[in-house]
């Protein structure tokens, strides 16, 4: 019988949800690597039982796992993340030039057609791909060498490349997200980059519609309609129908709109779900209340999501790789958040259960529909 | 034999319990300790040393006899009880950072 598995990745360790398709019941494994900030764990489409995961601390750097059994065994593979070139500056908080360091890998993502393929976005802000299962990672730097690069700025996170996104059906086309430079395209395989801003509007910048610097903190879309490309701005949700090239507010009736997280439910590509935080002061829900908003419209039109949610005195967040969607016919929606819940919806939304309530924050949720 | 005792976390990472032991060449460096360290168990690339720039990686300290070696020179001989064994040389993950 199938199932789904639930990655999460947390401050202090990584853990392994599962459950069986009722997704009532759940055994919880973990923590893997205890004592580590785990960024991201993401399985590969390809191979199921293949999984990597980001595990860093401030001591010890950067380590990149990977397991073969679906999260069984781990073993760390490569972690040399060297810049190709002379790595140049970036923008620091003030303006001045700062220079392009390796942090930490945010976000991996396998490849939809080969097992061995990963990619990694690191921080400061460049995208990695490795050939060979995580041994060898190697820059794919025309997107840093990109002409506004050394106008990048980090946002309060740091410069972080975030969102990757590959097409199955169309493999040379990557999208990619940078906090704070803003959504960049390659249509050649990631030889060139080209930014696709056009209709964010940021006035955290001193143009606030200018070609890069905006504070992108998410992008989702639906695997059958990857045209449609859905944002979470640091304030914003944001849609373009023409895979980047022209955006537009979808925020409509939100009670805010500012937040990290986004997703899109795994059958009905215009319904969307967000995770509301009441400011980029305040990373909280508005009045202690943890509600998921979904709209069935593709933005504009929102409604809240509060069955089975703490609706008094919560102020946690729910941080942007936070949020996932399982493929079962009754699409299950899942977050996390930095009071140590993850949370589960088994039909789309509309009654949530805590699946664990007292995890370390967590930064990540990805989920397996096993079969 | 030159005796290293790694800090849990990178014992971890290797697949080793206690201590592990190296015969180098005199007369041994830190240098060269931790360039043998990283050839056995080449996981710990990175952790010790950043790749970039070959040094100590901010939030480690490197004690040996009851002295700090951290800001040492790396190429300087070992004290002689490190290198003969009567001394652990010691990676410690300072308490900060996490």
């Amino acid at each position: 019988m199938g199932g789904v598995r639930v990655l999460v990745g947390t401050r202090k360790g990584a853990f392994v949800l599962t459950s069986d398709e009722r997704r009532q019941n759940w055994q919880v494994c973990g923590p893997y690597f205890a004592g580590w900030e785990i960024y991201h764990v993401k399985a590969s489409p390809v191979n199921p039982d293949r999984i990597y995961a980001s595990q860093l601390n401030s001591w010890f750097g950067q380590i990149v796992q990977r397991s073969d059994d679906g999260g069984k065994t781990w073993a760390p593979v490569g972690n040399k993340f060297v810049y190709d070139g002379v790595a140049g500056t970036h923008q620091w908080y003030d303006g001045t030039p700062h220079p392009w360091e390796f942090k930490r890998v945010w976000h991996l993502e396998p490849s939809p057609v080969c097992a061995d393929t990963v990619y990694a976005g690191v921080e400061d802000a460049a995208l990695f791909r490795s050939t060979d299962a995580g041994a060898t990672w190697t820059e794919m730097s025309g997107l840093r060498r990109h002409g506004s690069g050394p106008h990048w700025q980090p946002g309060a996170g740091g410069m972080c490349l975030h969102t990757i996104m590959l097409e199955e059906r169309k493999p040379d086309r990557i999208v990619i997200a940078i906090s704070s430079a803003g959504a960049f395209r390659s249509d050649d395989g990631g030889e060139s980059w080209k930014p696709i801003n056009k209709g964010l509007v940021s006035q955290h910048i001193p143009d606030p519609d200018a070609e890069v610097g905006h504070c992108v903190h998410h992008i989702a879309r639906h695997p059958a309609r990857p045209e449609a490309l859905y944002m979470q701005k640091h304030w914003d949700v944001m849609r373009s129908d023409d895979a980047g090239d022209h955006w537009r507010e979808v925020s409509g009736n939100l009670p805010t709109d500012f937040g990290f997280a986004i997703d899109v439910h795994a059958h009905e590509p215009e319904t969307i779900y967000v995770a509301p935080i009441k400011s980029d002061q305040e990373h909280f829900p508005l009045g202690g209340q943890l509600r998921i908003y979904r709209s069935r419209t593709g933005g504009n039109e929102w409604e809240a999501l509060t069955e089975g949610l703490p609706q008094e005195n919560c102020y946690v967040n729910v941080l942007r790789d936070a949020m996932s969607v399982d493929t079962l016919p009754e699409c299950g929606v899942y977050f996390g958040t930095t009071g140590g819940q993850v949370y589960c919806s088994a039909d789309s939304g509309d009654h949530w259960q805590a699946i664990v309530r007292d995890l370390p924050a967590v930064l990540s949720v990805e989920v397996q529909t096993l079969p | 034999m030159i005796r290293v005792q790694l800090p849990g976390h990178l014992r971890l990472l290797a697949g080793v319990t206690g201590e592990i032991a190296f015969e180098l060449e005199a007369p041994a460096t830190q240098r060269s300790l931790l360039d043998a360290v990283e050839l056995r168990y080449p996981m710990l690339q990175g952790t010790i040393r950043d790749y970039r720039t070959g040094q100590r990686r901010g939030f480690l300290r490197f004690f040996a006899c009851e002295q700090d070696l951290s800001h040492a020179d790396p190429d300087a001989p070992l004290p002689p009880a490190v290198a003969d064994g009567r001394e652990p040389y010691l990676i410690v993950a300072s308490v900060a950072g996490g």
